[in-house]
């Protein structure tokens, strides 16, 4: 392989080499320090005169002596069975002390976009065992529901609780967790790889760590490892994979710091213009496949900076992913766990995985009319603020009534309580009861009959 | 001879200079604006967006990793431009027209690159049964004959950009899209497919204003802001508002006669439910699959951004050529605001300098350009057929000021505004009666006087009245408490629940619900003003706001909604409702 010792501009991951042979675009650059060491980086951009190479790791040691290698082929991540069990580097090696992995394949890690025609429909409940998520966010298999959180609430908690609790009620199939870790620090990883040790999840986990003190742009190919292995895992093993990203506000930062270095035309806040681009395609790649067995499901974490959803990097993932399950503060300082704020939540494909034949033929009528009261309630605390309960009619106080309750036993789970979709379901029912029936407007008679504990077969006649 | 043939080769001949992402830089090629280029070993196909000196500058449709500067670069000289012709409907195409179902079968699930699959299947043959005979004239966009392609009939054109001349000979039978079907006087013969290119919108007679409204059964559509056929539409909202739900009700429900649809930048998910759930549903008049009349656009947020850029003229170009036939034709876009972004992404690339928040400065230019190719026209064949569009606008953060926005309702005579907050409260459709618009209801009135009723008009004024009322005294109600309100403005708020509850909010999810034709929106709406004058009545009569809202037969009127044949149980309620009122009006 030819070595090349022309690097005539380096600046921040940005490594600048001129007079090189045809180089192509997208290909896998090592560059040799002069201490015999190598980095590895990626073409940006390249012509007859210039090529352009985004270093992974820190441009620390490089200087214009060093070596640079073309490795004539784009990024590849050697894949295999073995992998489940073991701790990967934000890179992809080993760091678990264990040997190198053997590789059954090697794909490339950008990874191609499923034909729409090919996607299979996604309609498998995943049951989490959290109430906010399953009576009322309903998550699906080939879903990507993100968490939005904010900085110092317990996002981890609640993506470890899913990844712990998800199964599909009655399915035996084999399924896998991916965990990537961008930019999160050496002790919320610790609590994860603890948690994961502690419930026997490790076995059947892939974990890639990249660390806060880990390099930036590292972070760019961290989720692309973990999704092809997840895709591997998924589409060639038959397997269900769940793949945690956290936190993808520090992916969006590198893409931001190398937008800076190419001294790119910036979009919004600074982040390039092709954010959405980019992160639609990490985001897109879960799903099913028709005819095949396995299925990629994502949840990625990102904290909202300042808590304002309408932040690039929120609003965009947002429109990518389908719906998003948001963390409150208001809810965690009252102590509420998990502190899920329904009311900016959404599960865009809720509608699919529910009702007769997925969950019970009541679970979208109950889950709408506990929003709508919920939210009215929620609205009526701004007015007691002024006017006090009193002046409230009879309607209103009861709603308010339902907000808080609402709030103490549905919201409210223990970190280990693990609710059956018909516990919730009940739950919710129990709750609504408090409400007069005439105001249940968004439920059928014939479901009020049959469900409500007022006129449920067997309850008492009042 | 042999010589001037090599050199014209050589010209369409380039080679690859640079290659930055989906943008690439090609130099000895002789090339215009436009032009559709194959670019390096694996042909893949580009599109040329820039000229300077020697270098021409092309947006690339696949992804580029892997190709090296020096690899060659080939001008087709042909423009960006589909096929038109039977056997577009019910196909699936990605932004350049490339069938996905074609696609799975050449790549499997992934889509990979350097696959070229035409828009139409160039085997299959179809019955052409000819309008014309040999000795008549015909002009351009004259019929010529029609295939019964679904239980839609495709009719088959003279190009629009064709000379006038008379049929010399006209064919009968089974053909494929490129056999000859008509052979003019002049000697030029024309099979059934044409290529148009889709930058360029098909030439019509001329433009008409519209009076008739695109029915969608949506309640609040159809009954507060109508979209007239051949009209534009923007559905901006911010995310999880409800846009795709309402734009997939309305490619479902909307009694249009072709549907295109372009998930333009789309999630793959949505689309697959699009493409799982049309061909089971059925036409609410013709009872045959939706699908039939349908041809879908699917290019996913993850798909190559240039061809994201390029499907929404791929779009419009098959529905105007469907106009064409005169039919009424409706396109939804779903989003705008990718297709913009893909704009801007490419107009970055090409380090142009940037207008408002990154946008490229043409950026209100193009929209409306697009906007424009909507209308009701009388086309070069004398027939009436209409374009109307409903395009999704996604503004970030869900402000309705950034630029896409903005210079979409510079354009669009109507407007939904999905309002976060409703959809919050699962208030579906999350539209916001007081911020949308249409500026077509006066157009339109006389159409719901003859089809609807004569009172169609009066009725929704006075619902608009007691919503726009509501508002100003729910104000009032968040700082001192329903109960301080005068008891006649009581019996408003509760009217105003009513029209929200009952006539505004609609499950798209309800086999029944989802679709609500104009005599049922008529009569759900009288029954609500029933209630109003009766309820008013009783107010000066002395009974108490609690009691009105007390009235058991206003509980049963939500249940309506859900009941196909609603006549008789509709009937009964008001007789209740009537009863009851008489009832307390004689007790106060």
């Amino acid at each position: 392989m030819k070595e090349y010792r022309t690097i005539t501009k380096i600046a921040g991951p940005l490594v600048f080499v001129e007079k090189t042979e045809p180089i192509a675009y997208g290909e896998l650059v090592n560059i040799v320090l002069s201490d015999g060491s190598t980095k590895r980086g990626q073409v940006l951009d390249t012509s007859d005169e210039l090529v352009v190479v985004q270093i992974f790791e820190t441009t620390t040691g490089i200087g214009r002596d060093s070596g640079v290698r073309f490795t004539g082929e784009t990024i590849k991540m050697p894949v295999g069975r073995e992998m489940l069990g073991r701790i990967l580097s934000g890179s992809g090696k080993p760091i678990d002390g264990g040997p190198e992995i053997v590789p059954e394949k090697r794909l490339d890690i950008t990874g191609a976009a499923i034909n729409p025609y090919a996607r299979g429909m996604p309609a498998d409940f995943i049951q989490t065992g959290i109430s906010t998520i399953d009576g009322t966010n309903t998550l699906v298999r080939g879903q990507k529901l993100p968490i939005f959180s904010g900085a110092g609430l317990p996002h981890n908690k609640v993506a470890l609780q899913i990844a712990r609790q998800a199964k599909v009620p009655g399915s035996t199939e084999s399924f896998a967790v991916v965990f990537a870790a961008m930019g999160i620090t050496k002790e919320e990883a610790n609590y994860f790889m603890q948690d994961f040790e502690r419930t026997g999840a490790l076995e059947r986990a892939v974990v890639f760590l990249n660390l806060a003190d880990d390099p930036a742009v590292e972070r760019i190919i961290t989720p692309r490892l973990a999704l092809t292995t997840a895709e591997y895992l998924a589409f060639e093993l038959g397997m269900h994979v769940l793949v945690i990203l956290t936190d993808m506000t520090n992916y969006c930062e590198a893409l931001r710091q190398i937008g800076a270095a190419r001294e790119e035309v910036p979009g919004r806040r600074g982040y390039p213009g092709y954010m959405y681009t980019d992160l639609a395609c990490i985001y897109e790649r879960a799903g099913m496949i028709k005819g095949q067995k396995g299925s990629v499901t994502q949840i990625p974490i990102l904290t909202m900076p300042g808590d304002d959803i309408t932040h690039p990097i929120p609003d965009l993932t947002g429109y990518i992913t389908e719906g998003q399950i948001v963390v409150n503060r208001d809810l965690h300082r009252k102590g509420i766990y998990p502190p899920i704020n329904v009311l900016p939540s959404l599960s865009r494909l809720m509608n699919l995985g529910i009702g007769k034949g997925h969950t019970r033929e009541d679970h979208k009528k109950v889950s709408d009319q506990m929003y709508a009261g919920y939210a009215e309630g929620n609205d009526l605390r701004g007015l007691v603020a002024i006017v006090g309960k009193d002046a409230l009619s009879e309607r209103d106080r009861l709603l308010l009534e339902f907000a808080d309750i609402f709030e103490n036993r549905f919201v409210r789970q223990g970190y280990d309580e693990d609710r059956t979709i018909e516990d919730t379901l009940n739950l919710g029912w129990d709750l609504l009861s408090t409400l007069p029936v005439e105001q249940l407007t968004r439920i059928d008679r014939e479901l009020i009959n049959k469900y409500h504990p007022k006129f449920r077969t067997g309850a008492k006649k009042e | 001879m042999e010589v001037k043939d090599k050199k014209a080769k050589e010209q369409k001949q380039g080679v690859l200079k640079r290659i930055a992402g989906p943008v690439v830089t090609a130099v000895n090629l002789d090339a215009h604006m436009y032009d559709v280029v194959k670019v390096g070993k694996e042909a893949l196909m580009g599109e040329v967006i820039k000229i300077q000196g020697d270098s021409v500058i092309i947006q690339v449709y696949e992804d580029t990793s892997g190709i090296r500067p020096g690899e060659p670069v080939e001008n087709t000289g042909l423009s960006l431009a589909v096929e038109l012709g039977p056997g577009l409907l019910t196909n699936i195409y990605d932004g350049i027209q490339r069938p996905l179902a074609v696609l799975v079968d050449k790549m499997g699930n992934f889509i990979q690159r350097g696959v070229s699959a035409p828009g139409l299947s160039h085997e299959k043959k179809w019955t052409f049964k000819p309008l014309v005979k040999s000795g008549d004239k015909v002009e351009p966009g004259a019929i010529l004959g029609e295939v019964q392609e679904t239980n839609i009939v495709h009719k088959v054109m003279l190009p629009p950009n064709v000379k006038a001349g008379i049929v010399k000979t006209i064919r009968n039978g089974n053909f494929t899209v490129d056999e000859t079907i008509c052979i003019l006087d002049d000697g030029r013969e024309y099979p059934m497919i044409q290529r148009w290119p889709v930058r360029v919108p098909r030439p019509v007679r001329e433009k008409k204003n519209p009076t008739i409204p695109l029915i969608t059964g949506q309640r609040i559509l159809d009954g507060l802001f109508p979209i007239a056929k051949g009209g534009t539409a923007a559905i901006p909202g911010p995310f999880g508002s409800g846009k795709t739900v309402t734009q997939q009700q309305l490619a479902k429900w909307s009694d249009a006669e072709i549907v295109v649809y372009i998930g333009c930048g789309e999630r793959g998910n949505e689309m697959t439910e699009v493409l799982t759930e049309f061909p089971h549903l059925e036409d609410p008049k013709s009872g045959k699959p939706l699908m039939e009349r349908t041809v879908l656009i699917a290019n996913t947020s993850n798909m190559p951004v240039a061809a994201r850029e390029a499907s929404v003229y791929t779009g419009i170009t098959i529905a105007e050529y469907f106009r064409d036939m005169g039919y009424d034709v409706s396109l939804m876009a779903d989003s705008t605001s990718r297709w913009a972004e893909a704009m801007r992404e490419i107009s970055s690339r090409l380090e142009e300098m940037p207008g408002e928040e990154g946008y490229p400065a043409y950026l209100a230019a193009r929209l409306s350009e697009f906007y424009e190719r909507a209308g009701l026209v009388e086309t070069l064949n004398g027939a009436s057929g209409s374009v109307s569009v409903i395009g999704a606008v996604s503004p970030p953060g869900g402000d309705f000021s950034e630029p896409v926005t903005q210079n979409t309702l510079r354009i669009v005579k109507v407007f939904w505004a999905l309002d976060a907050k409703l959809s919050q409260r699962r208030h579906f459709p999350a539209i916001n009666w007081l911020n949308s618009y249409s500026l077509y209801l006066e157009a339109l009135n006389d159409y719901y006087d003859k089809e609807v009723s004569p009172e169609w008009n009066k009725l929704r004024s006075w619902a608009m009245e007691i919503l726009q009322k509501e508002a100003e005294l729910q104000e009032i109600v968040q700082l001192v408490g329903s109960d301080a309100l005068p008891e006649s403005e009581q019996v408003t708020i509760e009217v105003a629940r009513m029209i929200r509850e009952i006539f505004l909010q609609q499950n798209a999810y309800d086999a029944v619900d989802t679709f609500c034709d104009m005599t049922k929106q008529y009569d759900m709406m009288k029954a609500i003003k029933l209630f109003a004058e009766l309820a008013y009545a009783a107010q000066i009569a002395g009974v108490s706001p609690a009691q009105i809202n007390g009235v058991k037969a206003k509980n049963e009127l939500p249940q309506i909604k859900f009941i196909k044949d609603y006549k008789p149980e509709l009937a009964k309620i008001e007789k209740q409702m009537d009863t009851e009122f008489n009832t307390m009006r004689s007790a106060a």
